[in-house]
């Protein structure tokens, strides 16, 4: 069984933190295929949140296809993330590297980098949503 | 969903000055809801009209889907936790599950027992000798064991230290999941609610200044930094909260449904507290002048505001 | 809720309950010594023929002087410390330490809350103090016996179970100030003033009516009147005469007046006429002693000797001709009725009182 915890400062709304944070125990192989996730009560008894917060949660990973709930017993996760390590995206972290090299020629520095990233990535974001 | 609490031009006066004024609410049910404001906003005035401790001057309040009364069956359904937590010092921690017991024909006491053991509270302890947090836990269970469909709690980690507060909430919520009970919650700082509230409203100065969803309320909210700007210049559905500029730059906290699509503004998320603390400002509360760190003159808000 | 409202009250019914013992010891130690007294003089009284001095003054009402006053004491202090310390709090403790928003949002309401106390805590008024003067009234039996005037004005709020009455109506008037004012210490001040103010009422102006007193006429004599002069002795002034109230043991008599068969007082020109020399004649050495039990006027002339005596005699004398004492008086036999009136009265007046407080948490509280 896995435990969540919650940084309040971070910027990243508290039920994606907990997706998040399954997804990360998954990918380190901390949850397999068939773990029970700790139950509503459980977390929120010890995260003090919003029992909706993480029903949010858990219908997102429901989504995302990694858990199934049971009604009456709990959620379960399905699937597994195990090999999605970073290693496994090489083209794409070559592309990356290539590009920010031709940033770096380019005259920006990192944090321009991180800000044009950011704003790329952002609208790119939106442009998803909306 | 039914509401809670319904509450329509609702306005309590004492003398000649209204605690409350012109309130107008929908508090859906099955929410966790967060009631902010400064000391003296009419939290209390507006939890002790919902609990039929007081009746109201103007307008009209539903709780349930009934006037608050003294009726017994209105009573049981409303669990009640006010400021301070007052407990009768003199009585054991066991004396008042009896009070519960004898005064509540839907007490269910293996609930209390259930807490009161989790809780490590000795039941023959008077209450006058627990700390603040046992105090507020046991007045906590006190609403609880009684099944009520409602919650309302005034301030209740107001005067706890840091860890009774997380244990309270952490206790509090606990019971949501269990009983699926609605609750409403004030405090006059932000911090203490934001883990727990998924509804807030924001009183101030005896109005509601903002009420709704909080997903929707973030969502629907940025802080837009970018060169100055004249705000009368924005696209309608853009509505400025609040602002600040200097001779070069302008920041803004705006409400919009739309999506920002002026290239010129970093569009950032606004977090809750300073949603609140914005909408706080908007209301006049604000007197301070605002000066920029590098000397820039800096506009007031108050200068501004329509 | 009853089960509550009695562990509310228990602290204070314990020491209201220790109370009771502590005097209730103290008088049953004392009690079999004072009948004993008394009856020691009642059997030498009759030994000697009725000349024994014990006759006229059974030492039992100097035995025990100070626990006397300390029971009266007692019994007339009673009703008021249960309103202030019974009453005043009863509500208004809550209403400081904001106990009241716990104890009003449970599932009973506010009415059958207030109904609930002011049942338990008045009953127990009610009875305590009824207990104690009951108590304090068959430790003074033998004090009554010897010295009979349990229904007087001073003597009436301590005997029989009238107590009762004024505990409940105190408290009932502590629960009504503490609940309008919302704090227990002026609730006890008002409290006070307020019983206090009641039963001077009461006891000078009401009592006298609840039933009309019966007049009994009584011949006049030297021995039965007395004299007051409207001037310095010496002088020509004119005198009036006062009639002895006859003494009526255990009975409540208003007073004895001197009036003709039309009901009037006689006036100057009549006393001018009938008693010209009371003003004139020079008193002999040693006529101004004390006056002894029941004398109302300044002056008796029992024991005086020569002129004034005889001027007095001769003054009687010429107006009984057509004046007698007319003496206004409640029979002893009304003695328990009128407890029960007064009773009544006081616990009707708590029951008024209770009902505004029960209107008042209603409508007015919120």
């Amino acid at each position: 069984m896995i435990e969540f915890h919650l940084e309040s400062r971070s910027g990243v709304s508290p039920y994606l933190q907990i997706v998040q944070q399954v997804r990360q125990a998954m990918r380190l192989g901390l949850l397999h295929d068939g773990d029970q996730l700790p139950t509503v009560k459980e977390v929120v008894a010890q995260l003090a949140i919003n029992p909706n917060t993480v029903l949010k949660a858990y219908r997102e990973l429901e989504h995302e296809g990694l858990a199934s709930a049971r009604p009456g017993v709990g959620t379960f996760i399905t699937g597994s993330l195990a090999g999605e390590s970073l290693a496994a995206h090489g083209p794409l972290r070559r592309a990356l590297q290539t590009w920010i090299a031709k940033a770096r020629r380019a005259g920006l520095d990192d944090e321009s980098i991180e800000a044009l990233f950011q704003s790329s990535f952002r609208s790119a974001a939106d442009e998803e949503i909306a | 969903m039914s509401a809670v609490l319904s509450a329509r031009r609702l306005g309590k006066r004492y003398g000649r000055k209204w605690a409350l004024n012109e309130c107008d609410l929908d508090i859906p049910s099955g929410h966790v809801v967060g009631l902010v404001g400064p000391n003296g906003a009419g939290k209390t005035t507006l939890i002790h009209l919902a609990v039929g401790l007081l009746t109201p001057s103007a307008g009209t309040i539903e709780v349930l889907g009934n006037k608050p009364s003294d009726s017994p069956a209105q009573l049981s359904r409303v669990g009640f936790v006010a400021q301070d937590t007052p407990t009768y010092a003199r009585l054991s921690v066991a004396d008042h599950l009896a009070l519960g017991a004898h005064m509540n024909p839907g007490w269910d006491a293996e609930v209390a027992r259930r807490r009161i053991e989790d809780l490590d509270l000795d039941p023959k302890q008077k209450a006058g000798t627990l700390s603040g947090g046992q105090r507020a836990q046991l007045a906590l269970t006190l609403a609880v064991a009684k099944r009520p469909e409602f919650l309302i709690l005034d301030e209740p980690v107001a005067s706890l230290d840091p860890l009774a507060r997380r244990e309270f909430l952490q206790s509090l919520m606990e019971v949501v999941v269990e009983q699926g009970v609605s609750v409403v919650l004030s405090s006059h700082l932000v911090a203490d609610l934001e883990r727990v509230c998924d509804y807030l409203v924001v009183l101030v100065s005896s109005r509601v200044q903002l009420a709704g969803e909080v997903d929707e309320l973030l969502a629907s909210h940025h802080r837009l930094i970018g060169p100055r700007h004249d705000v009368d210049a924005l696209p309608r559905d853009q509505h400025v909260i609040e602002e600040s500029h200097t001779d070069r730059q302008s920041t803004l906290l705006v409400r919009s449904d739309g999506p920002i699509l002026d290239p010129s503004w970093t569009v950032e998320q606004v977090d809750l507290e300073d949603l609140v603390l914005a909408y706080m400002g908007q209301a006049g509360l604000s007197t301070r002048r605002r000066r920029n760190p590098d000397g820039g003159k800096a506009v007031s808000q108050l200068d501004v505001v329509r | 809720m009853i089960a509550f409202g009695w562990r509310q009250f228990r602290g204070q019914a314990l020491v209201g309950a220790a109370g009771l013992v502590v005097v209730g010891v103290v008088l049953a130690i004392t009690g079999p010594h004072l009948v004993s007294v008394y009856d020691s003089a009642v059997a030498a009284c009759r030994e000697s023929g009725g000349q024994s001095a014990v006759c006229n003054s059974n030492p039992v009402t100097i035995t025990y002087r100070g626990l006397q006053y300390g029971v009266i004491a007692v019994v007339l202090v009673m009703p008021a410390l249960i309103g202030m310390f019974w009453g005043a709090p009863l509500i208004a403790h809550e209403l400081e330490t904001g106990t009241f928003r716990l104890a009003w949002t449970q599932s009973v309401s506010r009415t059958r809350w207030l109904l609930v106390k002011l049942g338990l805590v008045g009953l127990a008024s009610f009875l305590a103090a009824g207990l104690l003067s009951l108590m304090a009234n068959w430790w003074g039996s033998p004090l009554d016996a010897a010295s009979p005037d349990r229904f007087g004005a001073g003597n009436f709020a301590v005997h029989g179970f009238v107590a009762g009455g004024y505990a409940l109506f105190a408290f009932a008037l502590g629960v009504t100030a503490g609940l309008i004012l919302r704090r227990t210490l002026p609730a006890m001040a008002i409290t006070l003033a307020g019983f206090i103010a009641a039963r001077f009422v009461v006891t000078d102006w009401v009592r006298a009516h609840y039933m009309s007193p019966v007049t009994f006429t009584q011949k006049l004599s030297a021995s039965n009147t007395g004299f007051q002069l409207n001037g310095p002795i010496g002088s020509h002034a004119t005198a009036s005469v006062m009639a002895q109230a006859p003494g009526l043991p255990n009975a409540w008599v208003y007073g004895a007046r001197i009036v003709n068969d039309a009901g009037q007082s006689p006036t100057t020109a009549v006393m001018q006429q009938a008693c010209p020399n009371l003003g004139t004649a020079v008193p002999p050495p040693g006529l101004f002693k004390k006056g002894g039990p029941g004398t109302l006027g300044s002056h008796s002339t029992t024991g005086a000797t020569g002129g004034i005596q005889d001027a007095f005699t001769h003054c009687i004398n010429t107006l009984s001709a057509n004046y007698h004492a007319a003496v206004t008086y409640q029979p002893a036999n009304r003695f328990w009725t009128f407890q029960a009136i007064e009773t009544a009265l006081f616990v009707v007046l708590g029951l008024v009182l209770a009902g505004v407080c029960t209107w008042w948490v209603r409508h007015r509280i919120t």
